[in-house]
């Protein structure tokens, strides 16, 4: 950081006001003027939250899927049957116990279960065949995808959240001045804000598993030379079983949490597969920060994109992935090699 | 000496199966492909669209004009594409002879221009109703039984304005074909009654997330017109709940209709009290409607159906009738490039479920009109609707002339129509 201001100091000080800009928008209340060219803030607001909530499920999802490359080279094209699946499993669970949070746990896990088998079945047998593993893994999805249709039909599912999670509540955030000059501030649905701090705590879960425990230790010294690593005699082979079935169950969480302020219904594997890909590409492949950076940049451009210039908020994500490649191949915070 | 032994075999063979395909010809079963949605938004909406046509199928006992009718199945999710794909699957596989369906608007639009290319077949509309599909270039072979959604949505405006006195409206309304026509039945009323609409918001059709646009919903108004439905609708209110819903709903053709209403979750608390227009009222006084429902009742169990039949179940009934109706008038003959059959569907006047029917002369129905409002059903455990006033022989151009409705109103889009210039014309 130090190194890249004393490099660049004009780019750094642009950087700089844009933050203290965006950080003024957010907290101030707007002058009537600004309003009158960006809208009112309680929108702006709303958006940005909205893109961050996104953002935090896209994370959820990409995270599992860098975090399996990273360390295996393994595009797992699957990946977003995983999440479909962890939908509808969440959902069936919700409904039957009652329990939303205990959902959670039950999809983890058997998601993670079929992760494993996944590892174990398809990818230890291609070991090295990159381009095996990703045609294979195309048609897993595309076999998944119509045995789930077979199984729950073509209809949207949602998963009801519990009622301690219903309705809006106050965020201590000013959204504009109400009909009578007092300030009004947002409000914003509970379940949304309970996702936003779950995916932050697992974010940062995962960051202090990877770099402080011995296990994340293995991992990242896996993600530079797992040869290396395994002729040391660590057993790679479980390593890998391990952070497979964590990514699977991930993108399985992710599905429940898809399926409780969105729906779950056909087709969204491939949208969230693409999500992630997108989301990859732009952070970095096999970066956990590249993930939560690209995550929250997608997120936001969808969302603000769907506000400010709805016709073209599809485009906006691709610009993005564009520009990036154009002028960083490796991804925000990838390394190259 | 085998070789020819052989030619003379299959020349046998060829003059008997063409003797056999002649003397049958009048026995052989009639085909009907059905396109109807079975997945995405309209997944629901169109497994209940299959049921009213196979109720019709079955009152007539699988028959029609004397010949049995064989039919298959055209799966669509509710794009054009996919209902252009399946069609010509129907047509040229599945060597159909009529086509019943499709659901979805910019289905209807595909369709209508396929029906160009395939002068043979003689489609049926299913539920689709964007304007345009019969308004603007319509085709010889496509017929529409249903009343269209500008039709479907006409008289909500003035009902809202006049009976409950909501003139400042912001809209929600799905980005497409039906979206626009839909809105377009609501918004020339309603202005036209007096009522501004304050800002028009457009979602794609398979929107799942709605945070934005619930953000940016005014405050100062008396009403948001929800122009979404099947599963989009039951999302945009569980979001809308969440996001602690304040303001009076008005609802689209398709938001107050079993399709939603069933819907599990908090979604359905926002409706209560939504007034909205459409093809039908679940507690209608017509005795053809009365004896629909238990026949829909009775025919499949409690736990496979709705409580009472959704539009798309009643749509899909309707057009399936009408052309059994019209197979039966001319003893099932279909020679002749259907010449006489489409005389005979051109012609037809049905006392429906839903009213009386009759076509104009672009084959699209002239009909009536429902204001329903939402209400707890009797025993507090869902929502149905609750009849305000029917309507009676509502054409597409409602009642004006076709030029004064171009000029005054104009074809579906985003913009139209023009409120301003309808409200002050109006005074």
């Amino acid at each position: 950081m130090r190194e890249f201001a004393r490099q660049h100091p004009v780019w750094s000080g642009i950087a700089i006001v844009v933050a203290l800009f965006v950080i003024w928008a957010i907290f101030a209340p707007w002058p009537e003027g600004f309003e009158a060219i960006f809208g009112r803030k309680r929108v702006f607001l709303n958006a940005v939250f909205s893109g961050i909530t996104l953002g935090a499920l896209y994370f959820l999802v990409a995270s599992g899927f860098t975090l399996i490359f990273g360390l295996m080279h393994n595009v797992n094209l699957a990946h977003g049957s995983l999440y479909l699946l962890g939908g509808y499993l969440g959902y069936e669970f919700a409904e039957w116990t009652g329990y939303w949070l205990l959902s959670f746990v039950l999809v983890f896990v058997v998601v993670g279960c079929v992760g494993m088998a996944m590892q174990v079945l398809v990818f230890r047998r291609l070991e090295g065949q990159e381009l095996r593993q990703t045609l294979v893994t195309i048609g897993i999805s595309v076999v998944a995808a119509d045995l789930m249709l077979w199984a729950w039909g073509g209809s949207s599912y949602q998963v009801m959240s519990p009622d301690w999670l219903r309705g809006p509540m106050e965020l201590p955030l000013i959204a504009g001045y109400g009909r009578d000059g007092e300030l009004v501030y947002l409000r914003y649905p509970k379940v949304r804000i309970a996702i936003l701090f779950a995916a932050i705590v697992i974010g940062i879960g995962i960051w202090m598993a990877l770099n402080r425990t011995r296990i994340g230790m293995i991992i990242r010294a896996g993600v530079d030379d797992r040869d290396i690593l395994g002729a040391m005699g660590i057993p790679i082979s479980r390593v890998f079983l391990g952070v497979f079935a964590f990514g699977a169950g991930l993108a399985g969480i992710a599905g429940v949490v898809g399926g409780t302020f969105q729906s779950i219904a056909p087709g969204e594997d491939t949208r969230f597969l693409m999500a992630s890909l997108v989301v990859v590409i732009v952070g970095g492949m096999g970066s956990l920060q590249g993930a939560a950076i690209g995550a929250v940049l997608i997120g936001l451009a969808e969302q603000l994109g769907s506000v400010y210039m709805p016709t073209y908020a599809v485009v906006l994500t691709f610009l993005i992935m564009a520009a990036v490649l154009a002028f960083r191949p490796q991804g925000l915070m990838g390394r190259r090699g | 000496m085998t070789l020819k032994k052989a030619l003379v075999a299959t020349a046998i063979l060829a003059v008997g199966g063409l003797v056999g395909q002649v003397a049958a010809a009048d026995e052989d079963p009639i085909r009907i492909g059905v396109l109807v949605t079975q997945e995405g938004t309209f997944a629901n909406a169109g497994s209940d669209g299959l049921r009213g046509f196979e109720l019709a199928l079955r009152e007539a006992g699988m028959e029609a004009g004397g010949r049995s009718i064989e039919w298959v199945l055209g799966p669509t999710n509710g794009t054009p594409d996919s209902a252009l794909r399946a069609a010509r699957q129907l047509v040229d596989s599945d060597d159909v002879d009529l086509i019943i369906g499709p659901l979805s608007g910019s289905e209807g639009i595909a369709m209508r221009d396929y029906a160009h290319t395939v002068p043979e077949i003689t489609i049926i509309n299913g539920v689709s109703s964007a304007m345009e599909t019969t308004f603007v270039d319509p085709a010889e072979n496509f017929f529409r039984f249903n009343i269209q959604g500008a039709q479907a949505g006409y008289g909500l405006g003035s009902y809202v304005v006049n009976e409950r006195g909501w003139t400042r409206v912001a809209t929600v309304a799905a980005d497409y074909s039906f979206g626009y026509t839909n809105f377009l039945g609501f918004a020339a009323d309603f202005c036209a009654a007096g009522g501004e609409i304050v800002e028009r918001f457009w979602v794609p059709l398979g929107s799942s997330d709605f945070g934005a646009v619930i953000a940016a919903l005014p405050y100062d108004v008396d009403a948001i017109y929800l122009g979404i439905g099947g599963t989009d609708a039951i999302n945009f209110l569980n979001q809308y709940e969440q996001a602690g819903a304040e303001t009076n709903l008005i609802g689209s053709s398709i938001i107050a209709d079993q399709s939603v209403l069933t819907a599990r979750g908090t979604a359905r608390d926002a409706l209560i009290g939504t007034p909205a227009a459409g093809w039908q009222a679940a507690d209608s006084d017509l005795p053809e409607w009365q004896a629909f429902v238990a026949a829909y009742q009775a025919g499949w169990p409690e736990d496979e159906r709705f409580p009472s039949p959704s539009l798309y179940a009643t749509l899909y009934y309707n057009a399936t009738v009408a052309a059994l109706t019209a197979l039966d008038e001319v003893g099932g003959d279909l020679s002749d490039g259907h010449t006489e059959f489409r005389a005979a569907l051109s012609a037809l006047e049905m006392d429906s479920p839903i009213g009386h029917i009759s076509l104009d002369e672009n084959r699209q129905a002239v009909g009536s009109v429902f204001i329903s409002e939402v209400v707890e059903n009797a025993d507090g455990t869902g929502l149905t609707t609750q009849l305000v006033s029917r309507t009676d022989g509502v054409n597409a151009t409602f009642g004006l002339p076709t030029d004064q409705f171009m000029s005054m109103v104009g074809l579906p889009s985003r913009d139209t129509p023009d409120c301003d210039a309808l409200r002050d014309a109006a005074n």
